[in-house]
Formats: C-alpha cells, structure tokens, sequence
C-alpha cells in the first residue's frame, strides 16, 4: 500500500526552471529595506529562496570603502543573484545597469528587468519595457521581466525571448495584494515560460493566492524586510508559497453557493 | 589632469591607469564594475588602461534591492 507522501503529488511536482536552470524554491526575494546586512541574511535563510535581487548603484567612494558589503552575506556561489534595473525609467539606463551587472558579476546573465514610467505608482512602461527587452535578448541575457498585468504585453514579451514574465500583483511595495487575479490567470493560462509574481504581495495568504492561480513562483521584498518581523515572516511566505502550490496542484473543490453536509444523512436513528 | 568618478570631480597625475585610481580609492579587489566615458572597462583590463583629461567615470556595485 501507498504511503500518504508517496500519494501526494508534491513530492513530484517538477522544479521551476529558469533560463535552463532548475531551482526547488518558487520564492524569490529582494535584499532592499532591511536594517542592516545581518538582517537581510537571516530573512533569506528564513525564506528559503534561491534566487535574491539586487540593485546596482554607485560604489561609496572616499568617505568608507570597507562599510560591509551585501554580497558577503549573499554569497554568488550559494544563491543565484538577480541583479535589477530598479529605479530605471528609460530603455538606454536599463540596458546599461543590466551590462554593469553583467561585468560585475563575472558575465552573469540573468537579470530582472523593469523600465519604469512614473514615480508615484512605479506601473511599468510597458513600451519602453518591450522595447529594452529586445536589446537585452539580442545581447545574451536572460530576461526576468516586470511588467503590468495585461495578459497581451505578457505574451509579446514571451514572444521577444524572455525567460520568465513577471506581472505585478499590484504597485511595488503597496501591499495591496493581487488586485486582479483573472488577468494573472489568464497571463498564466497563456505562457509557455515561467509566470511569477513580482510586486504588490502584503502577507502570507496573498502569496497562497498567487501560487493557487498556478503562477510558477513569486518575487517579494517589502512584504517580508516591512514586517514587524521580517525573519518570521520570510519564515511565513515560503510556508505561503509552498501551500499554495500544493493547493494548486491538488485542484481545489467547486464552489458552490449552498451546503452540502459532511456527514451521511443515511443511518441517522432519528 | 582632472576626471570625475561617482560625480565628483578629481585631479590626478597625467598618465594614471584605472587600476591606480581603483586602488587609491580603496577598492581594489572589491567586487565592483566601471565605466570610463560610458564604455565598460573589463576588470581584467585595469591596470593597462590609461586614463585621460576629462574622462567620466562610473563606479558601481551591488546593494540591497528588490
């Protein structure tokens, strides 16, 4: 007789891969907003993500060339680092950070691509975003795309060559959670790579929610570094995202809009 | 000769190479990525590169983002 684990169908379920790369976790994490670097490890550890975001900015010159450095709590041989255009809102400036990622990490060639259009609401622009894309694509690179959640953009920039699609839940660091869930179920439904959640994720059950729909994994930074405790709840997300895979996975049960007892009506001695 | 790096401007002596200047600014060794004039210098190519007049240079490195 079957055990019950061999029975669940997790234990099969096959590993997400991107760019040709196998990872066991659906989670990915940002390193920004944490106190300090001692932190950020922990909620990593804690998350259990494999591959961890990074921003590239101007080294501190001068004042202190030895304050401590991210990638020493991040180490490039035991995470895969996912350098991003952040803070990038033409396609000349997400293209140049993303060749700056690429020398800097020894021709590293996976990177999170996002072309910003306005600062209030950091919504992606989606024209500038295709257009960098390509040039990305041509170039080599493996493109982590952040993009809107309009199911037809997330098919052309599959279309260009990116390596997986990342629609936003609802605007970076929000917290709102998924805002639309039938546009990133039909995103979803539509791909043939890898869809993951990037932006908007507040808690646990929004992490659930976005796994269910069937995405392939979730990016996050905010909802764990701004939680009253972020190792706890990085602890949180990956049980969330965990949970949410085998729920999506196991198929959930038809809704239905009256009761239906759980307990046989025959036999009652009544 | 004077060139800017980071935005700041600096005067250095005629015929320095960019693996000088990386070193007088602490990061030698450092995992970090440069510019000279918009065009990366590989890492490996610092020390045989000689800096010029004028030259804009962007020094960066990776921190904490999402």
């Amino acid at each position: 007789m079957a055990t019950a684990a061999e029975s669940i169908p997790f234990q099969n379920d096959k590993p997400l891969v991107i760019a040709g790369t196998e990872y066991s976790s659906r989670l990915l994490v940002g390193t920004g907003k944490y106190k300090d670097n001692e932190e950020t490890r922990l909620a990593i550890e804690a998350s259990g993500a494999e591959i961890i975001t990074v921003a590239i900015r101007r080294s501190n010159i001068g004042q202190n060339p030895n304050e401590p450095n991210l990638l020493d709590v991040i180490p490039v041989d035991k995470y895969t680092l996912l350098p991003n255009t952040a803070g990038c809102y033409t396609v000349e400036d997400a293209v140049r950070t993303c060749r700056l990622a690429r020398e800097l990490l020894d021709g590293h060639k996976l990177v999170k691509l996002e072309v910003l259009g306005d600062e209030k609401t950091l919504f992606p622009d989606v024209t500038a975003t295709l257009e960098a894309a390509e040039i990305l694509v041509k170039d080599g690179f493996d493109v982590m795309v952040y993009t809107n959640d309009d199911p037809l953009i997330a098919r052309r920039l599959e279309d260009i060559g990116c390596a997986a699609v990342m629609p936003l839940a609802a605007p970076i660091g929000s917290g709102l959670g998924i805002r639309n869930p039938y546009n990133i179920l039909t995103i979803v439904e539509n791909a043939n790579v890898p869809i993951l959640v990037d932006a908007g994720v507040g808690t646990a059950s929004d992490a659930a929610i976005a796994m269910e729909l069937g995405c392939d994994g979730i990016l996050m930074n905010t909802a764990i570094a701004a939680a009253r405790n972020p190792v706890l709840m990085a602890s949180a997300m990956k049980k969330a995202t965990e949970a949410g895979r085998e729920a999506f996975l196991a198929g959930r049960m038809p809704r239905k809009r009256f009761a239906s007892a759980s307990s046989p009506v025959d036999g009652l001695f009544f | 000769m004077n060139i800017t790096v980071n935005g700041e401007s600096r005067s250095l002596e005629p015929g320095t190479s960019l693996g000088q200047l990386v070193e007088n600014l602490g990061l030698k060794g450092k995992r970090i990525a440069v510019e000279v004039n918009r065009d990366i210098v590989p890492r490996s190519e610092y020390d045989d590169f000689r800096l010029s007049d004028n030259d804009t240079i962007e020094i960066v490195n990776a921190i904490g983002g999402g």
